[in-house]
């Protein structure tokens, strides 16, 4: 099909030859599109930290005055000075938990009330970029605030670290927050399906999710209760790995696998939570497109 | 290329999609059958829940068919969706999407990048079309900040961003003022010029709009197609019959009064934009569809009977409406919640139970739907306002008339739109 010799360009963008050739992609340019998707989805995120400095207050100084309690009880209870390090370390990783639970988890839910997701639906990409670029994006502005907790701590408590594998912390980070946004990519698409109900089971288990991650506490001194968490939740698992490394040789790491180990368990977690993620996005396009349940508002 | 060696623009053969519901499912396309050329604009026009929402949502890849295939330019909406998404794009009225922080050239930015637009090349598609949709002074706005009208805007530069070779348009002026509205259909226009094979599906509650942009158009209603052709087409289906535009001092009884004489087909209060020429004589207008002029003798002498008193006769061509009050056997908004303008001449009610006594239209066509009562309805004819308001439109609910800002004008062209 020709195109009018005096079109403007407005009208003619990307000139193709007709709607097959317009349909006919190469593998690179889906490549290339879910990847700009990723950046794109992204976008919202990064921007956000400098429109809404909320997150100041919200999401720095309020969790940190729950460090900082903790901080005094263990210093009035004249615990070993690793445990104020170890406070500090959880509130720093509490920032991606809340990030996981109310900007991955709930993401699409919310996503659908505002229409957005019939538009993510008829968008030529997969919606595996969508929910890795909400996962990234969060990432990203996460890291700051948890690195703002982390050094405001450090500095306010004095706490010393003890570092002789740098590499394996390193890693041990890194493959906790594949795991936990991997869980959240997860969550997602649970909460779209069950909507509300989910939204309640999430603010009930929310307390307890906080207590079997040892966020203040060396989750070893759970016993058996933390060696479970230690298997199914990577921020008890991950936090545990980081405090060994971070603080190498204190006795009260005790009675949870060695970081390696640990980080073996992080890397299974990451393919299973991934893969389950994959999983269930298929199943609800299904379902969305079989029963028009998840794209129609109100459902 | 010439057209014929392009697949159809849109192939619909026996749709039928029933969604699971309690106590009964609900079927909302009923063994549907529908070609589109490419390079058509063609419309659907139907009162709310006669399926063409679903329609679309089948066609955008959004549902899946419960039974039958469609096509879009020759592939499958059910198992090639990512080449149907890669060709086409969706624009409805009312559309809130977007993220409420960004701004708008943020926003469209966002949505390039997933159609594949490079990083740079999305910026410079971005700012053509903000200024091609008039937007060029809330550019740096937070889209949270837009009113109705500039979303809307925003949602149709949206729409063109990855240059669609099919275009949904469902509802699209919905809440745009006239201007804006004008300066929509006039883009709309023009894209489609610019390439032959572009090819727009529009639903609109505008009957002159979808005239004025279609060159043919299906009257749905209760999921079933009633007629399709060009608007000349379908309003030549009413020539058998004799039409006035009777302008009245007032009508005690409504249009209902009329609807049930003998020889009458049909006795309408027309729609704003017709109606506002006599806005402000304060009088009544019923666009009537006589059998023959014959029956037009008992249809005066039933006026004097009324103490109605004629402004005006006069024999006219019929609308798209006309068409539409025939073939559906009532208004625009009866059977929808909140609707309720088009009162049964016939005795059947046909409403879901909004009170006819704000009726300000009447028909005595049977339901030419499924033939059953649809409603819990009130009996018609009873107590219809049979005033007009000035400048509102009969057809709409009033919450919506009060969104929007004026009534529909066709359009001209406009320099602004490009």
């Amino acid at each position: 099909m020709s195109v009018a010799p005096d079109a403007p360009s407005i009208y003619v963008h990307r000139r193709t030859a007709s709607p097959a050739a317009a349909a006919a992609w190469s593998p690179r340019h889906q490549l290339a599109t879910n990847l700009r998707s990723i950046l794109g989805r992204a976008y919202p995120r990064l921007i956000g930290l400098r429109r809404e400095p909320s997150w100041l207050l919200f999401e720095i100084l309020l969790p940190f005055l729950t460090t900082s309690a903790f901080v005094f009880v263990y210093r009035a209870l004249q615990a070993p000075p690793e445990y104020v390090g170890f406070v500090v370390l959880g509130g720093a990783m509490t920032a991606f938990w809340l990030n996981v639970m109310w900007m991955m988890a709930a993401q699409l839910y919310w996503e659908k009330d505002q229409g957005n997701l019939d538009l993510y639906f008829t968008a030529p990409m997969s919606l595996m970029s969508i929910l890795l670029g909400m996962a990234i994006g969060g990432l990203v502005a996460t890291c700051l605030r948890a690195g703002v907790v982390l050094v405001i701590g450090t500095l306010l408590y004095g706490v010393v670290f003890s570092i002789d594998q740098w590499a394996l912390l390193i890693a041990v980070f890194v493959l906790t927050l594949v795991a936990l946004y991997g869980l959240g990519m997860v969550l997602a698409s649970l909460f779209l399906l069950w909507g509300r109900e989910a939204w309640h089971m999430t603010q009930a288990l929310q307390e307890p999710v906080y207590f079997v991650s040892g966020l203040n506490f060396p989750v070893g001194r759970l016993g058996a209760l933390g060696a479970v968490a230690i298997g199914i939740i990577p921020l008890a698992v991950g936090l545990d790995g980081m405090r060994q490394l971070a603080f190498a040789g204190s006795s009260a790491n005790i009675g949870t696998p060695k970081p390696e180990v640990e980080a073996l368990i992080l890397v299974a977690m990451a393919v299973v939570f991934i893969g389950l993620a994959r999983f269930m996005l298929r199943k609800l396009e299904w379902l969305a497109r079989n029963e028009g349940r998840l794209t129609l508002r109100g459902n | 290329m010439s057209t014929q060696s392009v697949p159809l623009a849109i192939d619909v053969r026996g749709v039928r999609r029933v969604y699971k519901a309690k106590p009964n499912p609900v079927t909302a396309l009923d063994d549907i059958d529908l070609q589109v050329e490419p390079g058509e604009c063609f419309g659907l026009l139907g009162p709310n829940g006669a399926g063409k929402t679903t329609l679309i949502k089948i066609l955008t890849t959004l549902l899946l068919p419960t039974s039958g295939t469609a096509t879009v330019f020759g592939f499958d909406v059910a198992r090639q969706t990512m080449e149907i998404r890669r060709i086409m794009n969706i624009v409805s009225g009312g559309e809130q999407s977007g993220y409420g922080l960004l701004q708008v050239r943020e926003q469209l930015w966002m949505m390039s990048q997933f159609y594949g637009l490079g990083t740079r090349e999305g910026w410079k598609r971005v700012d053509e079309l903000i200024e091609a949709v008039g937007l060029s002074e809330q550019r740096n706005q937070k889209i949270s900040q837009l009113s109705t009208g500039q979303r809307q805007k925003l949602n149709f530069a949206r729409g063109l961003l990855n240059d669609p070779w099919i275009f949904f348009l469902d509802e699209p002026t919905l809440g745009l003022d006239v201007s804006a509205a004008r300066a929509v259909r006039e883009l709309v226009r023009d894209w489609r010029a610019a390439v032959p094979g572009r090819t727009i599906l529009l639903t609109s509650h505008y009957m002159a709009e979808v005239e004025e942009l279609c060159e043919r158009l299906a009257i749905v209603d209760r999921g079933r197609i009633l007629a399709i052709g060009s608007p000349a087409e379908l309003k030549r289906r009413l020539q058998r019959e004799s039409i006035f535009r009777l302008e009245l001092d007032r009508l005690n009884g409504g249009p209902a009064t009329l609807a049930a004489l003998p020889g009458v087909v049909s006795a309408v209060v027309p729609s704003r934009d017709d109606a506002a020429e006599t806005a402000d004589r304060q009088t009544v207008l019923v666009n009537l569809v006589l059998t023959d002029d014959a029956a037009l003798g008992p249809v005066v002498s039933a006026l004097t009977g009324l103490g109605a008193h004629i402004v005006s006769l006069q024999k006219s061509e019929p609308s798209l409406e006309d068409v539409f009050v025939e073939l559906v056997g009532r208004g625009f908004e009866e059977g929808s919640a909140g609707g309720g303008k088009t009162a049964s001449g016939s005795g059947t009610p046909t409403g879901s139970g909004t009170p006819t006594g704000s009726s300000t239209s009447a028909t005595s066509g049977t339901p030419t739907g499924s033939g059953t009562p649809t409603g819990s309805g009130t009996p018609p004819g009873s107590g219809n306002d049979t005033t007009p308001r000035p400048s509102t439109h009969p057809n709409l609910p009033i919450g919506e008339q009060l969104e929007r800002d004026e009534p529909y004008e066709p359009s001209e062209p406009v320099g602004s739109a490009r």
